[in-house]
């Protein structure tokens, strides 16, 4: 409830920077004030990040002007009119001024005087997965969960929620299709930092230079073709996740520029001298051997010694034992649902060229031909024929392999086959509510040692039973 | 003859390219420096989409697009393609028309 403010006295308020306004941008999440009419009184530094539109420009726009969002044009209150005075939640996206589509969590509200007038009005912007299209329906592609048996996973399900718990940089490394992107987000999602944004950079993707601009973000006119300022990712990240992938090709400049980020947290900006403060944390992927790299002189050790706080090995898919079954009837169901098919399994030969091969590219590779399969599959058998061919002849068939009659090197035997694959997939989920009732059955049910016991907080035990319905 | 796309929500540049289904197209014929004929026209999209705006734009032999937010895609399609393209621009289109036959149109600016 808002007592009779007037958007003049708002204004006032918001402007004096050592109270409201100072609070609003340390905000991890954008924040627009607006009057009654849609009209921006206000906008704080995340939404500044976000949308990159200076607050200077942004006062005095309609929200639609200083936002651009899709839902602007798809039902929001602030444009349609409010049916009820309550608040709205939407996924939706918006398109920056460096013209990038970004993925947000919207959510509007009215700010009500005692009268229950509409006296202003709120609005929060987060940064949302770019896979939204998929959480749209329902999840059913799964790329957001992790599955798994094995003792090298089920170590790394149980450091995840302690891990979590940390700000501390955390080091991922594995081959390639492994699995580091997920995991990252997973513990992005497990952490304190959840509201925050979850930011991905791929240093292999981009130049040196465009990688400065996109890592610290740059002034207008700071390089060629540069007619916006950019706020870059370490900024657009505060509050959340930076998740740097492919670190091993960070040029050695960046390396040092990095370095000095992670020792006082301030963000220099390429043609500006004024830094800015960010809390971020920072999570980096590597497929090579940083060590080696060091030694080669082509990897900063001071950098590495940063990094390396928390480092967490992704064991490659071949050496997962009989997860390769779980993630074959893993992909199969989601592969089924999505294009609506509906499959027995696997055919005799199919499923021993499936078990017996060694899968260079990992979970992305054996993800990859499942849907191949499946989407290739004209009866309700995948044989051997709905395989690409190149498996036959790749780098990840053992020798002298004959799928009819070889005498394979399989992980598990057919019984074995039967015993996994009628087991219920370990997913962490499941890992997690094993934990929480093992940890209440030690403590006699005593939530606040349990969640001592798990190195959680109290609200985040109680809000993870809540959710797995533990009572 | 000079042709410019606007998209266009009422009476104000849209805040989208991708999202406006009202198009405003306008063709300039220029007699002296000062005066000239202006022929108007709006179109209207079934289903807005960047694909179907940047296919009228082809179409319309567009020289100069004005607009709000657009993607980078998009953007880069229309100035490969020749097409001007000034974004980052706010305000009701008679003044945005005004400042843009004046010369003194440029991305980023607010005519509210």
């Amino acid at each position: 409830m808002m007592h009779s403010v007037n958007p003049a006295q708002l204004a006032s308020l918001i402007n004096d920077k050592d109270s409201l306004s100072g609070l609003f941008d340390e905000l991890p999440l954008g924040v627009a004030v607006m009057d009654p009419h849609g009209t921006v009184l206000m906008i704080n530094k995340a939404y500044e990040t976000l949308t990159g539109v200076g607050r200077e420009h942004a006062v005095g726009l309609k929200c639609l002007h200083a936002l651009r969002c899709d839902y602007c044009v798809k039902g929001c209150p602030v444009m349609f009119g409010w049916d009820q005075k309550k608040g709205h939640k939407s996924e939706a996206n918006i398109i920056s001024r460096s013209r990038e589509k970004i993925f947000v969590r919207l959510t509007v509200a009215p700010l009500l005087n005692e009268a229950g007038n509409i006296r202003g009005i709120i609005e929060t912007v987060t940064p949302g997965s770019s896979h939204s299209l998929d959480e749209a329906m329902g999840g059913t592609f799964g790329l957001g969960e992790l599955v798994g048996r094995s003792p090298q996973i089920r170590k790394i399900f149980s450091m995840t929620p302690s891990i979590a718990q940390t700000d501390s940089p955390v080091l991922i490394t594995g081959e390639t299709g492994t699995g580091k992107d997920m995991l990252a987000e997973e513990i992005h999602n497990e952490s304190d930092r959840n509201d925050g944004p979850f930011i991905k950079v791929n240093c292999g993707a981009l130049p040196e230079k465009l990688l400065e601009s996109e890592l610290f973000g740059h002034t207008k006119n700071a390089l060629p073709g540069a007619d916006h300022a950019k706020p870059g990712r370490l900024r657009m990240a505060h509050g959340g996740t930076l998740f740097i992938t492919e670190i091993s090709d960070l040029p050695m400049q960046l390396q040092t520029k990095l370095l000095a980020y992670m020792d006082d947290h301030v963000v220099y900006p390429v043609g500006s001298t004024r830094g800015v403060r960010t809390d971020v944390r920072i999570m980096v992927a590597s497929h090579h051997n940083l060590d080696g790299m060091v030694k080669q002189k082509s990897f900063r050790q001071d950098l590495l010694y940063r990094l390396n706080v928390i480092q967490l090995n992704l064991p490659p898919l071949r050496e997962r034992g009989e997860d390769i079954l779980l993630l074959q009837d893993h992909f199969m169901k989601m592969f089924q649902t999505r294009f609506g098919k509906t499959l027995d399994g696997f055919s005799k030969n199919a499923e021993k060229l499936l078990n017996s091969y060694a899968y260079p590219g990992n979970i992305r590779e054996l993800r990859n031909l499942i849907e191949y399969a499946v989407s290739f599959c004209d009866s309700t058998v995948v044989r051997m024929r709905h395989l690409p061919g190149y498996m036959l002849q790749g780098p990840g068939l053992p020798n002298n392999h004959t799928p009819a009659t070889a005498n394979h090197p399989v992980r598990t035997s057919a019984m074995d086959t039967d015993v996994v694959r009628n087991a219920p997939p370990e997913r962490w989920e499941d890992v997690q509510r094993t934990m929480i009732l093992d940890a209440l059955v030690k403590t006699g049910g005593k939530k606040k040692q349990a969640a001592e016991l798990l190195g959680w907080g109290r609200s985040t035990l109680w809000r993870k039973m809540k959710n797995f319905g533990i009572e | 003859m000079e042709t410019t796309l606007i998209p266009i929500l009422d009476n104000d540049l849209a805040p989208r390219f991708d999202l406006a289904s009202d198009v405003l197209i306008v063709s300039v014929t220029r007699e002296t420096s000062a005066m000239g004929k202006i022929d108007e026209k709006v179109v209207v999209l079934d289903t807005p989409s960047p694909e179907a705006m940047c296919r009228l734009a082809l179409a319309e032999n567009i020289q100069t697009v004005i607009c709000a937010g657009i993607e980078k895609e998009f953007f880069d399609f229309l100035e490969w393609k020749g097409i001007r393209v000034l974004d980052d621009i706010c305000g009701p289109v008679d003044a945005i028309l005004e400042a843009h036959f004046m010369g003194k149109i440029s991305p980023g600016q607010s005519y509210y």
